[in-house]
């Protein structure tokens, strides 16, 4: 398998059955995830977005098709993927620092060298003041970037973000989008990030993914090539053009 | 501190102030109004008893040694049956949350008994455990651990499926994702469960004294009621009135400690 593919999917297909009635999440998907990329997922909403991500979590396995991640199938592959999710669920009664280590601590993974590099993280990100207080004295930004430094503390070879600024309110995700992005293209990190927000997936991605509806499958994938950060690219000229034309990708589905 | 704001704090104890105030006042005014009515006439001290009767009472108790062997005869029996019973009960739960399968399988049995009014053992218990202070813990015990095992199991399987996809995410096993998520976050539900199962285990243990005992304050209010001695009933119901508060006290003050560990304070 060629070293520069982090995760894979071929023509993969995901029913989901219940009593009722069985419902085509995903059909005939073609997606490669190349290493050190950002790749947004745009899609009409419930179109299927974060099937994918659980596909690639393993989830849920295809019904069709098959999904490898690290070479291997995405449930051995557990431990090495980052996930983050439009909640930042963190863990109320542990301090910032604490529910940072929460993965390491799983994984058994904890020693004194693994608690420095997440205290570098969080000293960083400008967390380091606030390591030793509790979730519910910060800021649902600030909240946000604690769950991305636990994420971040294991050193996921892949990372996953379902919509995780959707929760924010517009000026805390315009200045975490930012952030987000160069602490991940700093990092080295393949991401993919699911979003139903347009600006967002340009903004903070490498390569755009459309989506059609449901059943999703890729409508077309468009290489993003503006220079600057993720704040910077909004005031880009191609930014508008790129805009627009996604927008009309995701328009011709609904006819 | 602005002015207003220091306005603001007065107002403030000053109501909590008349709270207490107008509480200790009802007090006084209810005993007061039992009293006198039964010395004018209104009705008769014979039946309603009085307070003067109710403290008399008491002291001769005392006076006979007689108070304490009852209060705790039904304090201890009521502290076992309700650790005994809140731990089983807790045990229960995290069982059944471990194996889905069987949680499952128990729910329609867990509800008819939690529906079935406890009492109704109480024969069965007697022939099985014996007519005595075993039967009585049992009862209490019973009437806590299907409260316990509801509530508790309830607080578990509402963790948000987020957190537990999280946990999944990461490679924890189930023991793992119990230890980290599972338990600390229904913290709050095993100590609002405590509450409800210390007030289960006072039920309990009064039921089965009524039915086996010949100690406690279950027994003296069934005693006093069969010989017409209504002042030893109020007595009892009286004591058992501040024995009760304390317990739910103490058992709140420990939720407060706890909460206040777990950051949620």
């Amino acid at each position: 398998m060629n070293a520069d593919i982090i995760a894979e999917l071929c023509d993969v297909s995901l029913i989901y059955h219940e009593p009722t009635r069985e419902t085509k999440a995903v059909e005939g998907l073609d997606l490669t995830i190349r290493k050190g990329e950002f790749l947004s997922i745009v899609g009409p909403s419930g179109c299927g977005k974060t099937s994918v991500l659980s596909l690639l979590t393993g989830l849920y396995a295809p019904s069709c098709g098959t999904v490898s991640v690290l070479g291997m199938p995405p449930s051995e592959a557990r431990g090495r993927i980052g996930y983050m999710l439009q909640r930042d669920e963190l863990l109320d009664w542990r301090n910032i620092e604490r529910n940072a280590l929460l993965g390491l601590e799983v994984k058994g993974e904890l020693n004194a060298e693994t608690r420095r590099r997440t205290l570098e993280l969080l000293e960083k990100y400008g967390l380091g003041e606030f390591r030793h207080h509790y979730p519910n004295a910060l800021s649902g930004g600030m909240r946000q970037k604690a769950a991305l430094i636990r994420t971040l503390a294991f050193q996921p070879e892949l990372l996953l973000l379902d919509e995780p600024f959707s929760a924010l309110d517009y000026q805390t995700r315009l200045s975490l989008e930012d952030e987000v992005r160069s602490i991940i293209k700093q990092g080295g990190y393949t991401a993919v990030l699911v979003t139903h927000d347009i600006s967002e997936a340009i903004c903070m991605g490498d390569r755009v993914a459309v989506f059609s509806g449901r059943p999703a499958s890729v409508k077309r994938i468009f290489d993003i090539e503006l220079p600057g950060s993720a704040f910077d690219r909004r005031s880009q000229p191609g930014f508008a053009r790129l805009f627009d034309e996604i927008w009309k990708e995701l328009k011709s589905d609904e006819q | 501190m602005s002015n207003e704001h220091i306005l603001y704090l007065k107002k403030l104890k000053r109501k909590r102030t008349l709270i207490v105030a107008v509480r200790i006042l009802l007090f006084v005014f209810i005993i007061a109004l039992w009293e006198i009515a039964g010395r004018i006439g209104l009705c008769d001290p014979f039946i309603v008893s009085s307070p003067a009767r109710v403290c008399r009472t008491i002291a001769n108790l005392y006076s006979q040694n007689d108070l304490f062997p009852h209060i705790l005869t039904t304090f201890f029996e009521t502290v076992a049956g309700f650790v005994a019973g809140t731990a089983l009960g807790v045990l229960i739960a995290v069982l059944l949350w471990f194996c889905p399968f069987l949680e499952r399988v128990l729910d329609p049995y867990l509800v008819v008994l939690n529906a079935l009014p406890k009492i109704a053992l109480g024969p069965i218990l007697i022939v099985w455990v014996g007519a005595g202070a075993g039967a009585i813990i049992v009862m209490a015990l019973l009437v806590s651990t299907v409260v316990t095992v509801m509530s508790v199991l309830a607080g578990f399987l509402e963790i948000s499926a987020d957190k537990l996809k999280l946990m999944q995410t990461l490679g924890a096993t189930r023991t793992q994702t119990f230890s980290k998520v599972v338990l600390p976050a229904s913290v709050p539900t095993i100590m609002s469960a405590l509450k409800i199962s210390v007030g289960m285990s006072w039920v309990g243990v009064i039921v089965g004294e009524y039915l086996v005992s010949r100690r406690g304050l279950g027994y003296l209010i069934v005693y006093g009621g069969q010989v017409f001695k209504l002042d030893l009933v109020m007595a009892s119901i009286a004591i058992l009135c501040l024995l009760a508060a304390v317990m739910y006290y103490a058992v709140a003050a420990f939720e407060k400690r706890i909460s206040r560990r777990f950051g949620r304070l």
